[in-house]
């Protein structure tokens, strides 16, 4: 109290900007996908505002660097049912927002991105991990800063390899995402020189995740799921569609670690990540959404700031000048993970460092020390350059 | 034991008599270290630990008082600055710091302290004889760095997501112009002529060097050594000879300190040192420079004439920064 009454005494230190002419406006859309996905672990559950409220700090960081620059942000969210035309939101929003940052399925984010690709609209893909849309499908009017499967994989990858886990037991559920992340997983095990024992196969028979009495079943399907399989040192489950995998931690038949999909996880951020000034950002964070940050919130937060750090660079709110700047070779963009991200010219995925987090604390940071590369150690992860099916148009 | 303590530490900043703080040539090194929760102090003739110092939470930002009888050091996540009389080597005393205090400076006279208060944008200035919070500035995003020109009329703050360093008018304690520099600054250093200011940018990989009057990037120091990939590179700490000859630059990840000639602004050898080398300070004759080693828990110090390493003294967890005795 009398710290504030001095203070407020004292001196009225705001610091004000002398510019007078009206502030230049660089508007950003979000656009989502309406409701929630239902996770196994309850406090895994994602918020209403997963995503967006990254975007709120990411605009707030801006804005803060923008009173220096006389540059004003703007943020426009919009969220679509699955039965709504995500063009037309996406049009709406392409109205009054040069910049849109997407957590979109793979097909309506290309459907988005060829819709918009003649207005000049410039796109982040923050939430789909999907590689066809760095691939084959990929686009050069989108950005991507959510990681890739493969890229996940390998980080995960990486660190087992080092442990010297080298034997696994893959486990893959039987949704389409599942098997892409299998597909991920096996091409990892081939490069870092680990071996899959066995596969098998969690059918999803299309169980409730809540139940009053769910841990007695489970207690003993979990075991006997997982017995008689060959001697291996990790068990590797692939379950996005987070039907099984949460399961798996403590009740294998033989006494081994999981990863993958639950136990230890790759992700691009984690509540618990503290290192290279991250706490400052979770306190903001935290002050401003009430609640802890997540990894889309992350991927989100980063494109909402890459926008701001081009957009200060070229001193400028022009599309073009921005776009150009963004995909040039000056760019980089600090992000909390100790190193400077940089994007892929070949594909416009962002080069992340990978987190490694057990649900509690951050275990490891991926690339692993000791896997080398001619450009740089990030492209250990993921598809590299010679290996790229993506011809951007 | 506490009151009288902090009378001393009262009258010794009012009274500015010159005390000899230590004898000519042994002086006192105190180093802040992050994890350990402690102050390592350290004598430079024996270039040994003579005793390890129990602070507050997160300790960083350290500094003597101009008298030399107190050091100050900024317990970040405790969200003061803890006073540590030189003589006892004992906390006796906070200062009233914004949240979460990473770096500080004061003025010339030692009377106002301005402080980086990395989680709400600000800089708050502290009349250090009142021990009172005097108000805040409002900067960028984190700031971090923090320095004063030689002439007392300009700080110099960096914001470490904003990516600026912000010239306040310490009179007006008003921004007067904000310089764009590479990503993540974190370390303001003047020229003692003032003829040029130099941030180091911890992930843009660079020095930029700042006319102060113009307030414009006139050149930009680079670093490139071989083996090494170019984002382990990541400049921090930063220390001037007071002819201002050469810069001396903390490599962070690099595990090297780059000794710059200031003419050509180019690199003339790289010292290699322990690992993730942060802040550094030298001895008041200028005969050594001692850096420190966050990842290896240790100091080096290095001979600054022959510009080579000559010695590691283990301390604490995570050194962080420091300062000696002037």
């Amino acid at each position: 109290m009398i710290r504030w009454l001095a203070g407020l005494i004292g001196f009225g230190l705001v610091a004000t900007q002398a510019c007078a002419a009206d502030p230049v406006t660089i508007g950003v859309g979000y656009l989502g996908v309406a409701g929630t996905r239902s996770t196994l672990s309850l406090v895994e559950q994602p918020a209403e505002n997963d995503g967006v409220a990254g975007a709120k700090l990411a605009i707030e960081d801006n804005n803060t660097t923008g009173k220096f620059l006389n540059q004003r942000f703007t943020l426009e969210e919009r969220r679509i049912k699955e039965s709504e035309d995500p063009v037309q939101a996406a049009t709406a929003l392409a109205e009054h927002n040069s910049f849109i940052v997407t957590d979109l399925p793979p097909d309506a984010l290309l459907k988005v991105a060829d819709a918009l690709r003649d207005r000049g609209t410039l796109l982040f893909n923050a939430g789909a991990i999907d590689e066809r849309l760095r691939e084959a499908d990929c686009r050069a009017n989108v950005i991507h800063t959510a990681p890739t499967r493969s890229m996940l994989a390998d980080a995960l990858g990486q660190y087992l390899v080092w442990k010297q886990w080298k034997r696994w037991l893959l486990v893959v559920g039987s949704h389409d995402e599942d098997k892409l992340f299998a597909d991920a997983l096996r091409r990892t095990a081939t490069r870092f020189g680990a071996k899959i024992v066995q596969e098998r196969t969690f059918e999803d028979k299309g169980g409730a995740r809540r139940s009053d009495s769910g841990v007695t079943l489970i207690q003993r399907q979990m075991p006997v799921f997982t017995q008689q399989a060959p001697a291996y040192d990790v068990l590797v489950a692939a379950d996005e569609s987070e039907v099984f995998g949460a399961y798996l931690p403590y009740r294998t038949w033989d006494p081994r670690p999981v990863a993958g999909s639950a136990g230890l996880v790759p992700r691009s951020w984690d509540a618990a990540q503290d290192q290279w000034g991250a706490i400052q950002m979770q306190n903001r964070f935290i002050k401003l959404n009430s609640r802890r940050m997540t990894a889309l919130d992350m991927q989100v937060w980063t494109a909402v700031r890459m926008i701001g750090e081009a957009t200060s660079r070229t001193n400028s709110g022009d599309i073009r000048k921005v776009t150009d700047f963004i995909k040039g070779p000056d760019f980089s963009i600090a992000a909390f993970k100790g190193t400077r991200l940089t994007v892929r010219d070949w594909n416009l995925q962002l080069r992340q460092p990978i987190l490694l987090v057990d649900g509690r604390m951050v275990v490891s940071v991926s690339p692993q020390e000791g896997f080398l590369h001619q450009v740089s150690e990030l492209d250990t992860l993921g598809y590299d350059r010679p290996e790229s099916k993506c011809k951007l148009k | 034991m506490k009151t009288w303590m902090l009378r001393v530490w009262r009258v010794g900043l009012l009274s500015g008599l010159a005390l000899a703080a230590a004898p000519a040539h042994a002086f006192i090194a105190y180093v802040s270290n992050e994890k350990g929760n402690t102050v390592s102090v350290i004598d430079t003739e024996s270039w040994t630990v003579t005793k390890t110092i129990k602070v507050g939470q997160r300790p960083r930002g350290i500094e003597f008082t101009r008298d030399g009888k107190f050091v100050m050091v900024a317990v970040g996540d405790d969200d003061t600055i803890q006073v540590i009389d030189a003589k006892t080597q004992a906390v006796v005393d906070t200062l009233p710091s914004g949240p979460d205090p990473e770096l500080f400076t004061q003025d010339a006279a030692g009377k106002v302290l301005y402080v980086a208060n990395e989680n709400d944008n600000t800089v708050t200035v502290i009349d250090l004889e009142k021990r009172a919070r005097l108000g805040d500035i409002q900067v960028g995003v984190e700031p971090e760095g923090m320095t004063i020109s030689p002439d007392g009329k300009t700080l110099i703050n960096t914001s470490e997501t904003t990516n600026m360093a912000h010239f306040i008018d310490t009179s007006s304690r008003q921004i007067v112009a904000n310089v764009l520099v590479d990503a993540r600054p974190r370390f303001a250093e003047f020229k003692h002529d003032a003829s040029e200011l130099w941030i180091s940018s911890e992930i843009g990989g660079t020095v930029s060097v700042i006319d102060p009057v113009k307030h414009e990037v006139i050149g930009k120091v680079t670093f490139e050594i071989p083996g090494l990939r170019r984002e382990a590179i990541q400049p921090v700490g930063i220390g001037m000879t007071k002819d201002d000859k050469t810069a001396f630059v903390a490599l962070g990840p690099a595990n090297r300190i780059a000794v710059v000639d200031t003419a050509t602004r180019k690199v003339t050898k790289y010292l290699l040192v322990g690992q993730r080398v942060w802040h550094m300070a030298f001895t008041p004759n200028e005969k050594y420079l001692l850096t420190t080693n966050g990842v290896s828990n240790d100091v080096s110090v290095i001979d600054v004439g022959a510009q080579k390493v000559i010695k590691t003294i283990q301390v604490g967890e995570l050194p962080w920064g420091i300062t000696i005795a002037p």
